[in-house]
């Protein structure tokens, strides 16, 4: 390390690393882990979450979790809320509806109506 | 990239390691691994996070949830509900006597009032990570400085700040660095005092585990300005795990190029090592603490000198306080305005005190300049336990002295503090409840000042033992008129006259519990009378006769067969031969055993019978 500029780089990246404690969460994905989500795939559901956002390097999301949601006919819910928007719900998730939120919601900035249950507070 | 979803922020402070946390952690490991949900969830052993009584303490993220007293049983109810079904555990959250639950740790009141500084990152990141030190804005400073300022640009803006000395002195850091900046010399050092002496202070402890690169930038930035490219960290053995943390600090430094030859490109080259004092009080005072660094033993010697003339191996020096290096990176990233607007005309800044004693919450704070004590112990230290008044508190340990309720509206600030005849000191503050009794708390820290008088000047060695005689008279009943008056003449000559700081402040407790509590000494010197009963010779033990049943456990339990009776006559304490030891009123079944305050007339009447044989054989 000789300048500032190495010095911004290493904390870029070491800010990324550290982005569940605070930070510039641009997208926060709440997944619904009720015994009833668990029991209808929650936790896939998640941990595709988790490997996509991991592969597409979206350092600005933060996936985490909740209980009961009260959508139990739609489970597994998961939110997506985003700074200056309404929220928005999706049910009955799978991992390949996941992948297709996270190309078109997170990435491109499109939502998905066709999954949508929900929107608003 | 990682998958990880949660940060399991565990607090290893001293506090939380002695309740437990460290076996929480191997917990959490060990459930994580059979859930295999290791690779979700980072667990990451923090510094203290501060409130040392509801330890072992945690902070989950992304929420910020705070849980309490957490035990290894609770682990599993952890992952289960909060890291499974994002169900956070409501029975280990902070709760008020309202029944108010405080989830995150945000919320928590005991957070409320303080502002980090120093201990901004103690409690938030991996001290064994740089990475994480770096996220915070870590080692910007020292570029800043480096490649942008000069030295006296430097010495500039800490004089801006107004930055003192948080060892004890108060001494205004700028003062130092500009008298060894304008030494010249072929050779200069930098020292980090980190040999935190004072009984129950935790502070420098906590920074050196908490966020041990904080104190190298610190001292670096230091030592760029004075003109150094050598430092020591003096710390104490009694803390392996700040040795070991700064240790792996300067390596990871070296490693990265940070520390070593031409620091970002600049002139400036830095080696630093760390030298490890055994313990001794006195060793924290600057001038032993060189001679021992030099290899010498410990001894003060008279300044001037000064270290900034004169100081290891006769090269000028800096010392400063762990504390306030661990100010100066922040000072440099966010502005000496920034610091200067917090605190009071004369004190800048904020301030860690490790609060202890008969308070809610016992721990680590850090507090702006200028906050009275009154929300200093109420607010922060979430006020008294168990529902006792509050009576004094002292400040600055062994060398400070005592305030009073009608102080606790006194702002925390140095000029302040002195003028109330207590001081700032290091940060260690006891507050106590009026169980607690003045003469003997006096004793307490002046048998520990005459246990770690270094013994080279006679107005220590020998008058601060003088005045400790006087104590353990007055607290054992034998206490004379004038003794009051004896202790302060001694107490100021020793102040007047020692070579060191450890003799011109031991007397502080001494005079100062005298000032704010004189009919306390006047009771045990002329009433026979210990109004809190804790000075044994000064109380006695009795038994309510219309209380007691007679099932003689107290004169079963009693060591020295001193209680005698029959369920008939009831039970009878022979005073003369008591020792009070307690057992009775530990056993009794229905309280009939109760401590009265003074003397037993009995015990009054024998001591001065046997004083009068005493006389009459001196005749
Ligand atoms: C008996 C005695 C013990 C001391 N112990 C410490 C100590 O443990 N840590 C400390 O920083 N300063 C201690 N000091 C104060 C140091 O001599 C010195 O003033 C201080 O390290 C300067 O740093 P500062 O200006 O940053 O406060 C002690 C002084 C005396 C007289």
């Amino acid at each position: 390390m000789k300048t500032l500029a190495d010095l911004k780089k290493i904390r870029e990246k070491a800010q990324e690393e550290m982005k569940l404690r605070g930070g510039n969460v641009r997208i926060k994905i709440v997944v619904g882990m009720g015994t009833s989500g668990i029991a209808m795939g929650a936790r896939e559901v998640m941990k595709t979450f988790l490997e996509e956002i991991a592969n597409r390097n979206l350092t600005d999301v933060l996936v985490t979790q909740t209980g009961e949601k009260g959508l139990s006919s739609m489970e597994p819910v998961v939110d997506l809320i985003e700074e200056g928007k309404p929220k928005v719900t999706y049910g009955n998730m799978t991992p390949d509806k996941v992948k297709k939120v996270v190309v078109e919601h997170i990435v491109n900035g499109r939502t998905v109506s066709d999954y949508v249950v929900a929107t608003g507070n | 990239m990682s998958l990880k979803r949660i940060d399991l922020l565990i607090c290893c402070g001293s506090g939380c390691v002695s309740a437990g946390s460290l076996k929480i952690k191997e917990r959490f490991h060990e459930v994580l691994q059979e859930k295999n949900l290791a690779n979700e969830i980072n667990i990451i052993e923090t510094g203290c996070m501060g409130p040392c009584d509801y330890g072992p303490v945690m902070v989950i993220y992304p929420e910020g949830t705070f849980y309490k007293k957490v035990s290894p049983d609770d682990v599993e109810e952890i992952v289960n509900e909060h890291f499974i079904k994002g169900r956070p555990v409501a029975r280990l959250m902070l709760q008020d006597d309202e029944e108010n639950t405080f989830n995150t740790q945000r919320e928590v009141p005991f957070y409320q009032k303080q502002v980090k500084v120093a201990l901004a990152n103690c409690g938030y990141i991996d001290p064994e990570s740089m990475d994480e030190y770096i996220a915070t804005g870590g080692y910007e400073a020292l570029g800043t400085v480096l490649t942008t300022m000069t030295p006296q640009d430097t010495i500039d803006v800490i004089k801006k700040s107004g930055l003192r000395g948080r060892g004890g002195g108060g001494f205004p850091t700028h003062i130092k660095w500009q008298m060894v900046h304008d030494n010249k010399s072929d050779e200069k050092y930098v020292i980090c005092n980190g040999d935190e002496g004072d009984p129950g202070a935790f502070m420098d402890r906590s920074l050196l585990e908490g966020d041990p690169h904080r104190i190298l930038e610190g001292m670096m930035i230091a030592a760029y300005a004075i003109g150094a490219s050598n430092g020591f960290f003096y710390i104490r053995a009694e803390y392996p795990l700040a040795i070991k943390r700064i240790k792996l600090a300067i390596e990871q430094a070296k490693e990265a190029g940070l520390m070593g030859k031409n620091v970002f490109g600049s002139n400036f080259c830095f080696d630093a090592e760390v030298r490890t004092g055994a313990g001794a009080f006195v060793c924290g005072e600057e001038m032993a603490l060189i001679h021992s660094i030099e290899g010498s033993r410990g001894n003060p010697t008279p300044k001037p000198p000064y270290p900034a003339v004169q100081g290891l191996w006769g090269k000028p020096t800096i010392v400063n306080n762990v504390e306030t290096i661990g100010n100066i990176p922040t000072i440099f990233l966010k502005g000496a305005d920034w610091f200067a607007s917090m605190g009071t005309e004369t004190s800048k800044g904020t301030k860690v005190f490790a609060l202890t004693g008969d308070i809610k919450n016992t721990g680590l704070v850090e507090v702006p300049m200028g906050i009275t004590l009154r929300e200093l112990i109420f607010d922060v230290g979430g006020g008294m336990t168990g529902g006792h008044k509050f009576k004094a508190v002292q400040l600055g340990g062994p060398s400070g002295g005592c305030l009073t309720v009608e102080h606790l509206d006194v702002a925390v600030d140095y000029e302040t503090l002195k003028e109330r005849g207590a001081m700032m000191g290091s940060g260690g503050v006891i507050v106590m409840n009026d169980k607690n009794c003045m003469v003997n708390i006096a004793k307490f820290f002046m048998d520990f000042c005459v246990d770690e008088s270094c013994g080279k000047c006679s107005p220590c060695r020998i008058g601060l033992k003088q005045m400790l005689d006087i104590l353990e008279r007055i607290t054992s009943g034998k206490g004379k008129e004038g003794d009051v008056e004896e202790l302060q003449r001694l107490g100021e000559a020793v102040s007047k006259l020692s070579l060191c700081g450890l003799g011109q402040s031991a007397p502080n407790p001494v005079l100062s519990t005298i000032r704010y509590f004189r009919e306390e000494y006047e009771a045990h010197i002329r009433d026979k009378s210990c109004a809190t009963k804790v000075c044994l010779d000064l109380m006695h033990f009795d038994i309510d006769k219309d209380r007691c049943i007679g099932c003689s456990l107290c004169a079963r339990k009693c060591p020295v067969t001193c209680i005698t009776g029959s369920r008939e006559d009831k039970y009878t304490i022979h005073q003369l031969d008591c020792v009070k030891c307690g057992n009775c009123q530990d056993v009794c079944p229905v309280k009939a055993v109760s401590r009265i305050p003074g003397m037993h007339p009995e015990v009054t009447a024998k001591r001065e019978a046997e004083a009068k044989i005493a006389n009459h054989h001196d005749d």
